[in-house]
């Protein structure tokens, strides 16, 4: 099903042409709004009126995260405070938190894009759908909760944590949907298995499932663990939350709302933009915000843009699945390590649980890099040469995907905690030498 | 099988090594009143196996699992001989010269007697064996 067939399917040449009405206006706004930006865009020798269509984006100068901290809290704002209704924050890990704010008509596009992705999932207005992902700065919750009421479905808006109560709830209110972070469901799935109900149960059939970079591997567990249909559903606090992209049910890529957030691929270390098909960093143009709209917001995800029209009908662009983030890169011996190529190992390993924790030091000048392992209850054995054959096997399947050699441990069932929210899977104790 | 109540049913725990995890099974076990007649940790630099010989290892087992430990019951052979220079030496020429290989065994004494658990690769030759050199071993119900 297709919520906005219009936008959704339409010719690229004529959405070329509306995001490029679309870029001038917002760059018009924000040179004459939004002090930060004029002066950036004269620095840089660019003015409105050399903005002619979208094909001159790259003439305008880079926004970066560190933006949003420098001008904390409102100094990005490109509309009076009397005009924000909302404001979000991501925690960030370090010093300040990052803050935006949203108009009226901010909240009515961010409803329009979500209600994009919950359509494509398959679900409308007999649907009810159970939100696990936090109510409150984190825009996750509100997010989800605005896109399900724009379809017409029920929200059963009990937010995140308190676990043997979602359990509950899905039960005893026959949530066709699920929306949480997939760490939370991978958790979910557990605790349902433990609380003895029975699957028939449950209506669940779907997970709206974002927040945080996963992988296929994971996908399959979760679909298997909760016997359900698994969709990515993409956003970021910066950009708009859940809803800035959706996968189809092809499944083929994370089709982008990029009548709304244009988005561009550049090379991660110059900033050069790249040629379709390329890896490299995500960069998003807010189109249409009015509150905080951002110019070349650099991401740090990293991810390719594939242009061909999708086989569900769609135009509109579709992403690769996050490769992962420059900022949870780590570079270990001087290679370059995503801590979600291990959890795609153990996801393929039948003898491992998915979860696993990071452990990066330096001793003597060489990095140390321990990966701590859970091997599932059934596959402990009194056997110690088993065991230590089963350690020698994912040390040397993590080695062979990364490139390093992992000092692998295995610990004891449920000894690396599970997560309610965000997953905190690395400590880099590096940080604290230097 | 005709021996089988010589079999015995080992408890294996999985243990990572830190402090604390070994104090923390035998806690567990004494609260329940489950008494480890005999036990020994065969361990590496990471990880270890805790084996147990205890008078109910379902029970045992159950209780360990409810807190998480990763459990198994292993079939193990329990052997009543004297405590003194040679006795060990003239079993294990038995089972040699049955060729029946010893995965691993730990022993305890108790007075006069020596007790000593096996894990043969072999079970049903080496109960034979035992039986016909007339080596004395602890049936199921002797463990207390
Ligand atoms: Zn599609």
């Amino acid at each position: 099903m297709i919520w906005n067939e219009t936008v959704e399917c339409m010719d690229r040449q004529r959405l070329r042409d509306l995001q490029s009405v679309r870029l001038k206006r917002v760059v018009e706004r924000v040179y004459h709004n939004c002090e930060p930006y004029r002066k950036r865009m004269q620095e840089a020798g660019v003015s409105p009126s050399d903005i002619n269509g979208i094909e001159d984006i790259a003439k305008l100068p880079f926004t970066s995260k560190q933006d949003l901290r420098d001008y904390y809290p409102y100094g990005l704002l490109s509309s009076p405070l009397s005009e924000i209704v909302r404001i979000h924050a991501s925690s960030g890990t370090t010093g300040k938190p990052i803050v935006v704010g949203l108009t009226r008509n901010d909240l009515s596009v961010w409803s329009e894009v979500g209600a994009r992705c919950l359509t494509a999932f398959g679900l409308g207005k007999n649907d009810t759908v159970q939100v696990a992902y936090g109510y409150g700065l984190f825009t996750g919750g509100l997010g989800a909760h605005a896109a399900v009421e724009n379809i017409g479905g029920t929200v059963i808006p009990i937010s995140s944590g308190n676990t043997q109560k979602q359990i509950l709830m899905m039960r005893d209110l026959g949530a066709k949907a699920l929306a949480c972070t997939p760490s939370y469901a991978m958790y979910l799935a557990e605790a349902m298995e433990a609380s003895g109900y029975p699957r028939e149960d449950f209506q669940l059939r779907v997970g709206v499932f974002g927040a945080e970079p996963w992988t296929e591997e994971m996908r399959r567990t979760i679909e298997a663990k909760l016997n359900i249909k698994a969709y990515d559903i993409y956003g970021l606090t910066e950009i708009m939350g859940p809803g800035v992209g959706y996968e189809c049910e092809c499944q083929h890529g994370t089709h982008l709302n990029e009548d709304h957030f244009f988005p561009e691929i550049v090379d991660p270390e110059t900033g050069e933009p790249l040629p379709e098909g390329s890896h490299g960093e995500l960069v998003f143009t807010t189109l249409t915000k009015e509150g905080m709209p951002l110019i070349r917001f650099r991401t740090h995800d990293l991810t390719a843009l594939h242009y061909e029209k999708c086989k569900c009908g769609r135009t509109l662009v579709r992403m690769d699945k996050i490769m992962g983030r420059c900022d949870d890169m780590l570079i270990i011996r001087g290679v370059n390590v995503f801590p979600s190529q291990i959890e795609s190992v153990l996801c393929e390993a039948e003898e491992f649980e998915p979860h696993f924790f990071i452990t990066v030091d330096r001793v003597n000048n060489t990095d140390t890099f321990e990966v701590k392992v859970e091997v599932k209850p059934e596959y402990y054995k009194d056997d110690m040469k088993g065991m230590l054959e089963l350690k020698k096997s994912i040390t040397h399947k993590i080695q062979n995907v990364i490139g390093i050699m992992p000092d692998v441990k295995l610990v004891e069932p449920r000894s690396i905690e599970r997560s309610e929210g965000k997953v905190k899977r690395v400590l880099d104790k590096r940080v604290f030498k230097n | 099988m005709a021996n089988d109540n010589m079999i015995v049913k080992q408890l294996s725990v999985f243990l990572e090594n830190k402090t604390g995890r070994l104090n923390h099974v035998a806690e567990i076990l004494g609260k329940e009143g489950i008494n480890m007649t005999a036990f020994s940790v065969a361990d590496n630099s990471d990880f270890g196996i805790l084996r147990v010989i205890v008078h109910e290892p379902e029970r045992a087992a159950k209780i360990l699992r409810d807190h998480l430990f990763a459990v198994s019951l292993t079939d193990v052979i329990c052997l009543k001989i004297s405590n003194k220079a040679g006795s060990l030496s003239s079993v294990l020429s038995i089972l040699e010269k049955e060729d029946i290989y010893i995965e691993y065994m730990y022993a305890f004494s108790e007075g006069d007697d020596a007790n000593v658990v096996i894990r043969p690769d072999k079970f049903e030759e080496c109960l034979a064996a035992l039986k016909k050199n007339n080596i004395v071993m602890w049936n199921r119900e002797q463990i207390v």
